[in-house]
């Protein structure tokens, strides 16, 4: 897949020992900085994410707040630092699902073949052609249901494209000498699947994985910012954008600061993704 | 004569496709909260009469099938009836938002031909130096950014602090509209951009490599006969046909970018008859987004096999 071949993480041929560029190493620090938000985020806030000052309200940094206060005077660093948590839970919880349907019914479709595959590979096409947001746009504007119906939503339409990804690095790897030297042997299917040719597909699975994470940060991070994800009230990086948005000219912060957030996480993600795939591929083909 | 017999066995399907995004289309209005004379209601105030009335006038006591055809005979001749917010036809609501929508749209198109293209082929022929680093970097965060993120980071930049471009409206006359335009446009052209710039990269890596190429340099062909004929004309191909996904993006970007920029076009409209439940506004819309999806699909199809002509002989697939 041309998905996984930006090149940014590329390191010259005939290197001795690679070591990780600075982009990489800046992207884990990223990585380092949001684990500890997602689950200290709470503890290290300086004030109340939800507590109002209405006479403090859409102040610029200073004054007690580094990052000013929003429209109803809440506390911005606190807001984002707390907002961490709703942000990420929604992305990873997605990418965690596609990934596991995604590998079972590819693993499926790639190996056993036959009717298995045809069915597998009929309904992805039903739903390949779908724009998903556009969907869950319309579906839980309409039906209500909220945050966890969408990441719901979303795992279901994205997953057929997961299923085409290892599908086709199944299909490489199906008749492959070790495939049949295996068989030969009496491996049972199932443990042909996943003992012998999941761990040679990894470096797909990784990049998905991560390239997932990222899909659904945007299209979760965007329904809370079209008011259709998260409750309102959340601290959630997407909401706040669309509730800071009036404020660009008294205190830019308020809506900069989730946006900027977004931009570097999902960024960072990528890299590492792209990254993460060419080590492991390497050390795929190293192996012979 | 095969590519004829192909065109309209697609087009069969595609009218077979939409047929049955007309059903679920239909069904919104029952599978949305709430009995449907309630919602065709609206805000008015609720009596009995009222509310039988609009039962005999939508017809809510046939069945249902019966009820669908009516529907469909009527969405046939564009007619989705009226707005329940705002008493307006459908058909005019949407006539009157699709100017702008249509104007972003041509704009941002504009914007991934001249930038993401050239951007492609600079940074595939020369991999891995520093010039195709810096593209590829830009690449990655148009790729994974948010674009409402984006698009509200560029208004703070060059709208609030720099004043070079207006923050609200959409400009009247050609010279305003690009102005009012041009950050919206950008921003939805961001992802579709960084797409098609990954796309021509990697395919101009691969022309490149080409023994074509390289006998062309040795032959002392210019550069320009040399980036022209051989390397956009054979790296092409991924790029028009990406077309599909590039419209499938716009529409979902649309919402977004004119959301973040509150332009008026379709879709804010679709927005805010989601969420003010205005079913027959949503109904249009989103029929009007299948048919836009499924025959960009169609288009992609067919500029495969104009554009590489050893696709022609096995169109039977």
């Amino acid at each position: 897949m041309s998905v996984v071949e930006s090149g940014l993480a590329v390191v010259p041929p005939g290197g001795r020992r690679r070591l990780p560029s600075l982009l990489v190493v800046f992207c884990s620090l990223v990585l380092v900085g949001l684990a500890i938000a997602t689950f200290f985020g709470r503890s290290l806030a300086p004030k109340d994410p939800s507590v109002q000052n209405l006479l403090d309200a859409g102040a610029p940094p200073g004054h007690g707040h580094v990052l000013g206060t929003d429209g109803l005077g809440r506390d911005i660093l606190s807001r984002v630092l707390v907002g961490t948590r709703q942000a990420l839970e929604g992305p990873m919880v997605f990418c965690v699902c596609v990934t596991l349907i995604a590998v079972v019914f590819g693993l499926l479709a790639g190996f056993k073949g036959g009717w298995t595959e045809t069915v597998i590979m009929r309904a992805t096409d039903m739903l390949f052609a779908i724009p998903a947001l556009l969907v869950i746009i319309i579906t839980v504007g309409l039906l209500g249901g909220g945050y966890w119906l969408a990441v719901g939503l979303l795992v279901i339409l994205t997953s057929p494209s997961g299923i085409r990804v290892v599908r086709s690095a199944v299909l490489a790897q199906r008749n492959l000498p070790y495939i049949e030297a295996a068989r030969t042997l009496g491996v049972s299917n199932t443990k042909l699947m996943f003992i012998h040719v999941l761990p040679n597909i990894l470096p797909n699975v990784v990049a998905s994985i991560l390239l997932d994470f990222v899909g659904g940060l945007i299209g979760l991070s965007s329904l809370s910012f079209l008011g259709l994800g998260s409750p309102p009230g959340a601290s959630d990086w997407g909401r706040m954008l669309t509730e800071n948005r009036p404020l660009l000219e008294g205190n830019p912060w308020a809506a900069v600061t989730p946006a900027v957030l977004l931009i570097v996480t999902a960024f960072s993600v990528t890299v590492l993704g792209d990254w993460a795939f060419q080590r492991l591929e390497r050390r795929n083909n190293d192996r012979g | 004569m095969s590519i004829l017999w192909w065109l309209l066995r697609r087009l069969v399907i595609i009218g077979l496709q939409l047929l049955a995004v007309s059903i679920v289309v239909f069904g919104i209005l029952y599978l949305s909260p709430g009995k449907p004379e309630q919602i065709l209601l609206g805000t008015q105030p609720a009596n009995p009469q009222v509310l039988a009335a609009i039962r005999a006038k939508y017809h809510l006591n046939d069945p249902i099938v019966s009820q669908y055809w009516l529907w469909l005979r009527h969405a046939l001749h564009f007619d989705f009836g009226r707005s329940i917010q705002t008493g307006q036809t459908v058909t005019g609501a949407i006539s009157e938002r699709l100017p702008v929508t249509i104007d972003l749209a041509i704009y941002a198109v504009v914007l991934v031909v001249l930038i993401a293209v050239p951007l492609g082929l600079i940074a595939g022929t020369r991999p891995g130096t520093f010039v195709d680093r810096g593209i590829t970097t830009v690449i990655t965060i148009g790729f994974s950014a948010p674009a409402f993120a984006l698009g509200l980071a560029s208004l703070y930049v060059f709208g609030v602090t720099l004043h070079w471009f207006p923050i609200y409206g959409v400009g009247s006359g050609f010279v305003d509209r690009v102005r009012h335009l041009t950050l919206p446009a950008a921003t939805l052209a961001m992802m579709v951009i960084a797409l098609i710039a990954r796309q021509t990269r990697a395919s101009a890596m691969r022309v490149n490599d080409q023994d074509f190429m390289t006998f062309a340099r040795v032959r002392g062909l210019t550069p320009r006969v040399i980036w022209l004929r051989y390397l956009l004309r054979n790296s092409a191909l991924p790029v028009v046909t990406s077309i599909g996904l590039v419209i499938a993006n716009f529409l979902t970007g649309a919402v977004i970018v004119e959301q973040t920029f509150a332009l008026p076009g379709i879709g804010t409209l679709v927005l805010d008859a989601i969420t003010t439940k205005d079913i027959p506004v949503v109904q249009a819309v989103g029929l009007l987004a299948a048919f836009i999806v499924l025959m960009a699909n169609l288009v992609a199809d067919l500029s495969y096999t104009f554009l590489d002509p050893r696709l022609r002989t096995r169109t039977s697939v």
